[in-house]
């Protein structure tokens, strides 16, 4: 891991995406998109129908994540990363609609991979079950679509020093694996 | 003969929703602590540190661990002198879900049904209840709240004797790699062994939700949970998957007689939150 931590801004600019090294630790502010598992099959099933996203997915960084609901006083819940691999099968069509950044938790399949490499797509890691640490860099929670998906609708999410690590970066580096490997003793 | 009536148990059940999603166990809390204090990965120690920060501003606002709130698993031990009176017992548990999930802003994620529609009930009911008899006047309730970035990764092989521990090893080990960063470790792995297919998962199940300070009465079992414990923490997986030395906090064996020609082993891993929560009525 880099001691350093970076801070930079979403929605991501190609040379910032690009930028990103595997073992990486940021501190994302701006703006980023929260989808997950029902989101991503509307989304899909949208452009097999020939029909244009409910956003415009260009540069955006997706977070996948289903909050709690906000108790008062609160902008959201607990807010924690889900399993990214759910949404392997969506992914690269989402890349090659622009999408510019991931954040999840967990292993992704060799295709998403290839995308990211082919299109310059970093995918980081937000500490899973750190829900509540990590709804404090969470400023505003505005749902842009599917709201009849709950905590499953797409929203834009305004950030100020969310806390992520770069797992695999836009050549393929895995930090999952040389993160591990000193430690590996079978 | 005592008497329980349904509005306690709802009343039970719903403060054991709120208490197991938002205040980590006490156990659990010192355990990371502990491997705050022996990691040696910088980036696990950092990541231990950060599990404790979240576990106090948790407990602070009463806001979920996390936000995967889960699908509420209830153990009811019943007393055979109790008598439920005033209505329904599963009922009276689902009251209570509904109650704690909905009242203490936890998220809902039970579908009603899992193939077509898969409609969301709104209300995180029903639970899942496993009810046993016991002796006694006493209702023991145990709420642990199971997220499905961790349940996911559960296993159930249907071994043979001449597999043996070696068998029962690999099964845990390989569903531990499988799992890697997708069950948020550090984890608690519950593993049972013996019985029919479902009994060894019900262990499992059993098992994960034990607390961490426990371990197998037997004590051949109780050592395989340390050994099983040593082969986990050998993977490199470490916490959230970005290597370190602690992949897992527990390792719990539950098990069970088994058939002369069976040798069924059941993992079940919990995150590293291994949400729960108990009263006794």
């Amino acid at each position: 891991m880099n001691d350093d931590v970076k801070r930079i801004r979403a929605p991501f600019d190609e040379a910032t995406a690009r930028s990103l090294r595997a073992g990486d630790r940021v501190l994302i502010s701006g703006t980023i998109l929260a989808a997950r598992d029902a989101a991503h099959k509307r989304l899909i099933e949208t452009l097999a129908r020939g029909e244009k996203l409910p956003v415009d997915l260009r540069g955006q960084v997706v977070y996948y994540v289903g909050p709690s609901p906000a108790s008062p006083g609160h902008v959201i819940g607990s807010a924690g990363p889900t399993t990214s691999g759910r949404m392997d099968a969506y992914t690269p069509t989402l890349i090659a609609q622009g999408l510019r950044g991931m954040i999840g938790k967990g292993y992704r399949k060799p295709e998403v991979v290839e995308a990211m490499k082919a299109h310059g797509v970093p995918y980081l890691a937000a500490v899973g079950g750190a829900g509540a640490l990590i709804a404090r860099s969470i400023r505003k929670y505005t749902v842009l679509a599917y709201e009849d998906l709950g905590p499953e609708a797409v929203a834009a999410l305004e950030v100020e020093d969310f806390p992520a690590i770069v797992v695999i970066d836009s050549t393929g580096d895995n930090y999952y694996e040389t993160g591990q490997a000193p430690y590996r003793e079978l | 003969m005592k008497e329980i009536h349904v509005t306690d148990i709802s009343a039970a059940v719903a403060r054991l929703c709120v208490d197991a999603c938002c205040r980590l166990p006490a156990d659990v809390r010192a355990a990371f602590a502990e491997r705050q204090r022996t990691e040696p990965s910088p980036v696990g120690r950092d990541i231990l540190g950060q599990l404790m920060q979240n576990a106090d501003i948790a407990a602070d606002e009463m806001m979920p661990i996390c936000q995967d709130t889960g699908l509420a698993v209830v153990f009811a031990d019943v007393g055979q002198e109790v008598h439920i009176i005033g209505g329904d017992f599963a009922e009276a548990v689902n009251e209570g879900v509904r109650r704690g999930y909905v009242d203490g802003y936890l998220r809902k994620s039970s579908v009603a049904e899992p193939l077509f529609e898969r409609k969301n009930t709104g209300d995180n009911t029903p639970a899942v209840l496993h009810v046993r008899l016991v002796p006694g006047d006493g209702l023991r309730l145990r709420l642990a709240p199971k997220g499905a970035g961790s349940e996911n990764k559960s296993v159930v092989k249907m071994l043979v004797p001449a597999d043996g521990i070696e068998g029962v090893r690999k099964v845990v080990l390989d569903a531990v790699l499988a799992a890697g960063p997708n069950s948020c470790p550090p984890m608690v792995v519950g593993v049972g062994l013996g019985g029919t297919m479902e009994l060894a998962a019900l262990c499992a199940k059993r098992a994960a939700a034990r607390d961490l300070a426990s371990r197998n009465a037997d004590p051949r079992y109780a050592a395989f949970e340390d050994e099983l414990l040593e082969l986990i923490n050998k993977t490199g997986i470490g916490p959230q998957g970005l290597g370190g030395r602690t992949t897992a906090l527990k390792v719990h064996v539950e098990w069970a007689p088994t058939h002369i020609a069976s040798l069924p082993v059941a993992v079940n891993i919990n995150c590293h939150a291994a949400r729960h929560a108990e009263a006794l009525l």
